[in-house]
């Protein structure tokens, strides 16, 4: 629609993610190129998925419509399973990285906590696949038409650059949850990210009615957020000492001299 | 197993490689490309530009649908979303409507024309009322009162729109699905309801055609020169194309200057036309009339000037781009004065033009003289002469000619050029007499209909080209007639005029040819196989356009010439392509053309029977002698050149409003700000929030 809606739809899509970046990531060289690698994993399971899905729609009948929308879902399905499990495999991977770190480095200490690399790696998938989502949406809202000449809704972009920026926040709480629950052997809590990412991606088939499938979405993800913050160890009572700014009262008063 | 994963690895790849064209869903939501676009391109002469220009990545307007002269005021003042592109029917394309478009300041982004189905009755013409005025014959040297026609208006129905200069594009339209899906966008969505204003999002529409070039010539030559890097941009091209040529007898074209004994009547026709549009220029009265007439005259003297011999050469000559300042004739007249063509202007004795004669059987055939020459005695005489000639032959014929009565000026023609380097005799022939009888001079309604090229309904087009039109039955009078009369005019006997007659099914072939399509059978076989390409199933563009090589009138009138006043010789397809009858013939091709034309299709077969055609045509480069002098500032000569560009093209969609573009960006700052702030706070205060579940290591005492 032109450069004041591609700017503010980028800004609405990747403004957390970018500020997350900037203030966490940034600075620490070890967690950009986890995030990076992280990225990449993403990436190769949208190859596998993508790849799949074209053979068969390429065998498959173009012309009719149910079955076209058929194997959409099919799609959709294989390519959130084949994320999940490409997220289980960087898990992997970095476990056995980081024993391998272990024994390199001189230090006692691991570099970095398993934690921190469940939060990076996160934010790596949701990087990338908001990246994949929404940049094409956004170089044609350069030009100086909106959507509508064939009858679609006109909040297209809008909703796609709100859509992306709960799927990014989304990835990044899956993230946490999941290595989380691989870390302490909690299947339940794997099988319940993998179920709310089939849920989030089926609900996307409401569009274009935008309402239905956005707000189930932020539910959802407030959800995963507040369950990602129990899971990197936050509580109601840090958040409580944090907001009523006690806690450099807190910090003083557990540094007591012994 | 191993076949089996290779055989799935090949059509991997090949599903891979046939993966089909990339259709970009998001933009299919947003845009609908319009598929017919013809727009109006920047033209440029020595001192001015004209024609339309739009921005670089084009114009974007609301769309509005122009329904009477009143409604402009909506566009032009009382509409509160500008700027508007504004969709007109052609009817209302009318010198008032556009001036007062072109003064909009602002608030119009570009014009669409909508074409009719039928030729306005009242008439129509872009040209100016005085063609070519200043790059005639008559100036203030010449025949004072007569120049800038003082006298006579020879197009009053000139609007002079296609010399003016628009800075918005006007694109023209035709009546079709486009146009349907244009209209009902705007009736959704733009049409003011109760007299309340429309409300986003409005249909709007995208025209793009930007011009290169700017100001005049000079400055865009001198533009094209600049040699910045490797790859230089040119930014204008001089127009040009070719003149066709062929004297009744042999000439040896490869000595240039004056030929020796040769007395030569120089009897021509112009090639080209023009309309508002770039690629539109039917120019059936303007061009195709005298251009079919000379063919079919010569094709009618090709057995009398072979077996009689005659004093004078007749020099069937086809000029072109003789809209924009006589072109082909000043080039040609350039050459001769410089002894860069076979003949020069001694041998020239008296010149006869044909000009637009397709409305003859309405009116009469006018022979137009030039006054100011005439007062030389000798020069008189020779007119009178020739005109006598004319009358003669004329006699026994349904074609009555005259004279005009009164002192005027010749009309627009090439033989202006020729009396501009001497005087000569001659005569112009048209079928008006102080002013077009053509209602449609230069402009897109100059086609079939409007010269009554009619054909009965439920004909195949092999019955219509073989259907001899009223109109087709008029020219070949004309033809005929001057045929005749170039006959005695060459030298000829009276007695033997009588078997010089046109033929009526060639000249309806050749209306046929140029006017409905020049894809047909006869074309077909007349034609040299690699120029089979250029026929396509529209009516011929007259256009002068600036291709180095020849336009399809040229190419068609070339091998029209050749065969209707060739001759087939039994040549193989070797020598004939290298122009020679025999292996050792090297002197043929000085005097000689040889065509191999591809000649009719074997019955159940799709090869053809070619023959080779020895005929006395030639060409030579039609083009302004002020870029040969590299003087484009001159006024002798043409200067006119056709600004280069880009892309062509225009697209329609909805656009939302400013308020809500503004809305969004607001929303997505926020976003990011608030976003940013958050996440400070949360990093500096992150061993607060997450403490509980870190091991007890950092924190020593």
């Amino acid at each position: 629609m032109t450069a004041a809606v591609f700017f503010g739809c980028t800004f609405i899509a990747f403004g957390p993610a970018v500020s997350l970046f900037l203030f966490t990531i940034a600075r620490e060289p070890l967690r950009v190129i986890f995030l990076i690698a992280g990225a990449f994993f993403w990436l190769v399971s949208l190859l596998l998925a993508s790849l799949v899905w074209f053979i068969s729609v390429q065998i498959s009948n173009k012309e009719s419509a149910s079955q076209q929308k058929g194997l959409l879902i099919f799609g959709v399905v294989l390519s959130v399973l084949l994320q999940e499990t490409f997220r289980f495999a960087y898990y992997k991977l970095l476990k056995k990285a980081n024993e391998g770190l272990l024994a390199l480095s001189q230090e006692e200490t691991m570099p970095i906590s398993i934690r921190q690399l469940a939060y990076v790696s996160g934010l790596g998938f949701g990087f990338m696949s908001g990246a994949f989502s929404v940049v094409n949406i956004l170089a044609d809202s350069v030009g100086p038409g909106t959507v509508g000449i064939h009858g679609d809704s006109q909040h297209y972009f809008l909703s796609s650059a709100f859509m992306t920026m709960a799927i990014i926040l989304l990835h990044m709480f899956w993230g946490v949850i999941f290595f989380d629950g691989c870390e302490k052997q909690r299947w339940l809590a794997v099988a319940a990210v993998v179920a709310t990412h089939l849920l989030v991606s089926s609900l996307t088939f409401q569009n274009p009615q935008y309402v239905s499938s956005l707000v189930p979405t932020y539910i959802i993800m407030f959800f995963m957020g507040v369950w990602a913050f129990y899971t990197a160890g936050g509580s109601l009572r840090n958040l409580k000492l944090c907001l009523t700014c006690k806690d450099k009262d807190f910090l003083l008063a557990n540094h007591r001299p012994r | 197993m191993d076949l089996l994963s290779n055989k799935w690895i090949v059509y991997l790849a090949l599903c891979l490689f046939v993966a089909g064209v990339s259709c970009n869903s998001v933009e299919n939501k947003i845009y609908v490309k319009l598929n017919y676009t013809v727009p109006c391109v920047r033209l440029l002469n020595s001192t001015h530009q004209i024609g339309c220009q739009s921005s670089l990545s084009g114009d974007v307007g609301v769309l509005h649908v122009l329904e009477s002269e009143e409604n402009l005021d909506f566009v032009l003042r009382t509409g509160r979303n500008p700027p508007y592109m504004v969709i007109m029917e052609s009817s209302l394309f009318t010198r008032s409507v556009m001036m007062k478009l072109k003064n909009g300041s602002g608030r119009v982004a570009g014009v669409a024309v909508v074409e009719p189905t039928s030729n306005p009755p009242n008439g129509f013409s872009p040209h100016t009322r005085c063609p070519n005025e200043n790059t005639g014959v008559y100036s203030e040297n010449y025949g004072p009162g007569l120049a800038h026609c003082n006298t006579t208006k020879w197009n009053p129905l000139g609007n002079g729109l296609s010399y003016e200069e628009f800075d918005f594009p006007i694109f023209s339209m035709k009546d079709d699905n486009d146009t349907q899906l244009i209209r009902q966008c705007y009736m959704d969505h733009n049409r003011p309801v109760n007299g309340s204003h429309p409300q986003y999002p409005l249909c709007a529409m995208q025209l793009s055609s930007h011009m290169s070039a700017v100001t005049n010539t000079p400055t865009c030559m001198r533009r094209n020169s600049i040699n910045f890097s490797m790859s230089n941009e040119m930014v204008c091209d001089p127009l040009s194309d070719q003149n066709i040529w062929a004297p009744s007898k042999p000439l040896n074209i490869t000595q240039n200057g004056h030929k020796a004994d040769e007395s030569v009547i120089i009897v021509s026709a112009r090639l080209d036309s023009r309309s508002f549009f770039s690629e539109i220029g039917p120019g059936a009265e303007s061009a195709a009339s005298g251009l079919v007439t000379l063919l079919a005259a010569a094709h009618a003297l090709r057995n009398a000037t072979q077996d009689a011999q005659l004093d004078r050469t007749i020099f069937y000559t086809f000029f072109h781009g003789e809209t924009f300042d006589y072109i082909g004739s000043s080039k040609m007249v350039y050459d001769m004065e410089k002894n860069q063509f076979p003949i020069d202007l001694d041998n020239v004795h008296s010149v006869l033009e044909i000009g637009q004669v397709g409305f003859y059987s309405s009116s009469n055939l006018w022979l137009h003289t030039d006054p100011v020459s005439m007062r030389n005695s000798s020069i008189q005489k020779e007119v009178k002469d020739l005109i006598a000639n004319l009358n003669s032959a004329a006699v026994g014929l349904n074609v009555s000619v005259k004279e005009p009565g009164v002192t005027q000026p010749l009309p627009p023609s090439s033989f202006q050029r020729f009396l501009r380097a001497r005087p000569f005799p001659g005569v112009v022939i048209e079928d008006y007499n102080s002013s077009f009888s053509n209602k449609y001079f230069q402009s897109m309604f100059d086609n079939a209909d409007s010269l009554n090229v009619l054909y009965p309904p439920n004909l195949t087009p092999e019955e219509q080209l073989n259907h001899v039109t009223d109109t087709a039955k008029s020219l070949a009078e004309v033809a005929t007639m001057v045929a005749r009369a170039l006959f005695l005019q060459a030298g000829g006997e009276k007695t033997q005029i009588s078997s010089i007659k046109a033929d009526e099914l060639t000249v309806s072939r050749m209306l046929y040819s140029f006017l409905i399509s020049s894809n047909n059978s006869w074309t077909q076989e007349i034609v040299a196989p690699k120029d089979i390409v250029h026929l396509n199933n529209n009516t011929v563009n007259f256009y002068i356009s600036v291709e180095q090589q020849a336009s399809l009138p040229t190419i068609l009138a070339k091998y029209l010439l050749a065969n209707l006043t060739g001759s087939v010789v039994n040549v193989t397809q070797e020598n004939c392509r290298n122009q020679k009858e025999s292996e050792d013939d090297k002197e043929s091709k000085h005097l000689y053309n040889y065509i191999w034309v591809q000649g009719a299709a074997l019955p159940n077969s799709t090869e053809r029977d070619g023959f080779c055609v020895r005929s006395t045509v030639r060409w030579s480069r039609a083009i302004s002698p002020a870029f040969e002098l590299e003087n484009y500032t001159t006024s002798e000569y043409s200067t006119w050149t056709e600004s280069r560009w880009k892309e062509i093209k225009g697209r329609i969609f909805l656009v939302a409003s400013h308020d809500l573009e503004m809305l969004t960006l607001g929303v997505g700052i926020g976003v990011l700000l608030s976003s940013l702030l958050l996440t400070y706070i949360m990093s500096s205060k992150a061993d607060i929030l997450f403490s509980s579940g870190r091991e007890t290591t950092s924190a020593t005492y």
